[in-house]
């Protein structure tokens, strides 16, 4: 595809977006003024854009250790979880030992397992970076495991009876068809992981966007809530955009079924 | 001197899948007996449901048999699965590889080295009507050129046997008509022993040397043709009296299997 034709396909795609976000900041501006509502209730835009540029220093300090956070987090859940699905995928064994307990992890609220994770390794980043990895390594094992078993039973016959190994047939094969659901497993990771990085903070921590709403809420500083907030779904869909745009380059020819 | 073995001896041949509690076993194969020389065709025909895939599974090495043997070059202990080629109704193309990628996939599994593995699929392209195609992917050809495709693959592995089981069956018959002369060009000039499973008659008689009947389910060979016409046969053979009357002949045979299957 040529460059000239990407740019304003990109504009139409995002144009509904942003006239939507426009529109529901203009009411919420005209509203918070008309009505008077007070600041530490609720800020209107402006002033919360008058925060974010006013303490884009501390905001970028904090957003630079949330980040870290997240994506040594993600790096983490991606690691444990693609390993996890592999030996899911290919051991009976793993599969009737190991699933179970992935799928309960799921359910134990993670709420309740950052205090205790404070307690075991301490206030500093690790307990945050745990938190993160275990919210958003579930995506990505039940995306890959169902990737893994995608490849059509001819397909692999045929690769058995070209002479393929089992490792072959894997590298080959059943890999390269399990990358779509990765992709798609690796976007809903990349988004919880934003939520695992705040918990992990609102429950204690030293520094980052979610400690930085946790004190500026009981001191009525509402608007530098709202622009840590807004900063966290910034990061949300930045990096949803950045899986997405890997995606579409990765899968570019994955047209058809396996 | 003695004899040397054919190629492929399929005798005895037997296949049940055994039941459960809730299904009843399912007899398939009731005595398959065939032979396929060096570098000749043998089809195989027979109404649906006589289990001509289920055979194509076992003599590939992708199943087990219940009884008998299927002996390659007259070993019956020869390990089979990897030593024959076995081509697909469906064409089994990789969605994310090029026409090139999918073509050198059996050579690559072998080891063969990358440059060298294009090469020998590079020079086979125009035979395989591909030229100008290496980097086209499968979702942008059309049937008949993924067939193609599909059987560059096999071919390109090197196999001296090969299993096609209904290659033309999901094409139009234009397209099929024109595959099959091709095929028969390209095995006069690239020999291989070939096993085919159609249920076309004209395809059968347009490509075999041999033509073997199947019954219904449980299916058992019950009888063979020798299709005595000078290969590659084009298109014309269709209408020529030795043909028709072979036709009559297999139609027959067939009309009595179906018969007796119903």
């Amino acid at each position: 595809m040529d460059r000239l034709r990407l740019l304003p396909s990109a504009l139409v795609d995002w144009a509904p977006a942003a006239a939507l976000g426009l529109a529901g900041i203009a009411t919420w501006e005209i509203l918070v003024r008309w009505l008077d509502v007070p600041r530490w209730l609720l800020p209107p835009p402006s002033a919360i854009l008058r925060e974010i540029c006013g303490s884009a220093g501390l905001l970028a300090t904090h957003t630079w250790i949330t980040l870290q956070e997240i994506l040594l987090g993600f790096a983490a859940a991606f690691a444990v979880g693609v390993s996890l699905a592999v030996a899911i995928a290919y051991s009976r064994t793993m599969e009737r030992s190991l699933y179970p307990y992935v799928i309960a992890s799921q359910t134990v609220p993670i709420i309740a397992i950052a205090p205790l994770l404070l307690v075991w390794v301490g206030p500093g980043q690790a307990s945050k970076v745990i938190v993160v990895a275990l919210i958003s390594f579930f995506p990505i094992v039940v995306n890959v495991v169902d990737g893994l078993r995608s490849a059509d039973d001819e397909m692999v016959a045929m690769f058995r009876t070209l002479g393929a190994t089992r490792r072959q047939i894997f590298a080959k094969l059943q890999a390269p068809a399990a990358l779509p659901f990765l992709l798609s497993g690796v976007k809903v990771a990349a988004v919880v992981s934003v939520i695992g990085a705040v918990i992990g903070e609102w429950v204690g921590a030293r520094g980052g966007l979610g400690w930085l709403m946790r004190v500026s809420a009981p001191q009525f500083h509402t608007a530098r809530v709202f622009a840590a907030i807004a900063v966290l779904a910034a990061i949300g869909v930045l990096l949803f955009v950045i899986v997405g745009a890997i995606e579409r380059w990765q899968l570019r020819n994955y047209r058809g079924k396996t | 001197m003695p004899a040397l073995p054919p190629r492929l001896r399929v005798a005895a041949v037997t296949k049940t899948y055994p039941g459960t509690r809730r299904v009843q076993p399912l007899h398939v194969l009731d005595g398959v007996d065939l032979e396929v020389g060096a570098d000749e065709f043998v089809a195989l025909i027979g109404p649906s449901g006589c289990g001509k895939s289920t055979l194509l599974n076992i003599v590939s090495g992708l199943e087990e048999q219940s009884s008998g043997s299927v002996a390659l070059d007259g070993d019956a202990k020869a390990k089979r699965l990897g030593r024959i080629a076995y081509m697909h109704q469906r064409d089994l193309l990789l969605p994310w590889r090029d026409v090139m990628g999918n073509a050198v996939l059996g050579l690559e599994v072998a080891g063969i080295d990358r440059e060298e593995a294009r090469g020998r699929a590079q020079a086979l392209l125009p035979t395989f009507g591909l030229a100008g195609f290496e980097r086209a992917h499968p979702a942008s050809l059309s049937g008949g050129m993924r067939q193609r495709v599909a059987l560059l693959r096999t071919m390109l592995r090197g196999q001296p046997t090969i299993l096609l089981d209904e290659p033309f069956g999901a094409l139009d018959a234009i397209t099929r008509g024109s595959l099959q002369e091709w095929l028969s060009g390209v095995l006069a000039e690239h020999r291989r022993s070939t096993l085919l499973v159609t249920h076309d008659v004209d395809e059968a008689l347009l490509l075999a040397d041999r033509v073997c009947v199947m019954s219904g389910r449980p299916g058992r060979t019950v009888t063979t043709f020798d299709v005595d016409i000078e290969r590659p046969r084009p298109q014309a053979t269709l209408v020529s009296p030795r043909f028709v009357a072979l036709k009559r002949a297999l139609l027959d045979a067939l009309a009595g299997q179906a018969h007796e299957a119903a």
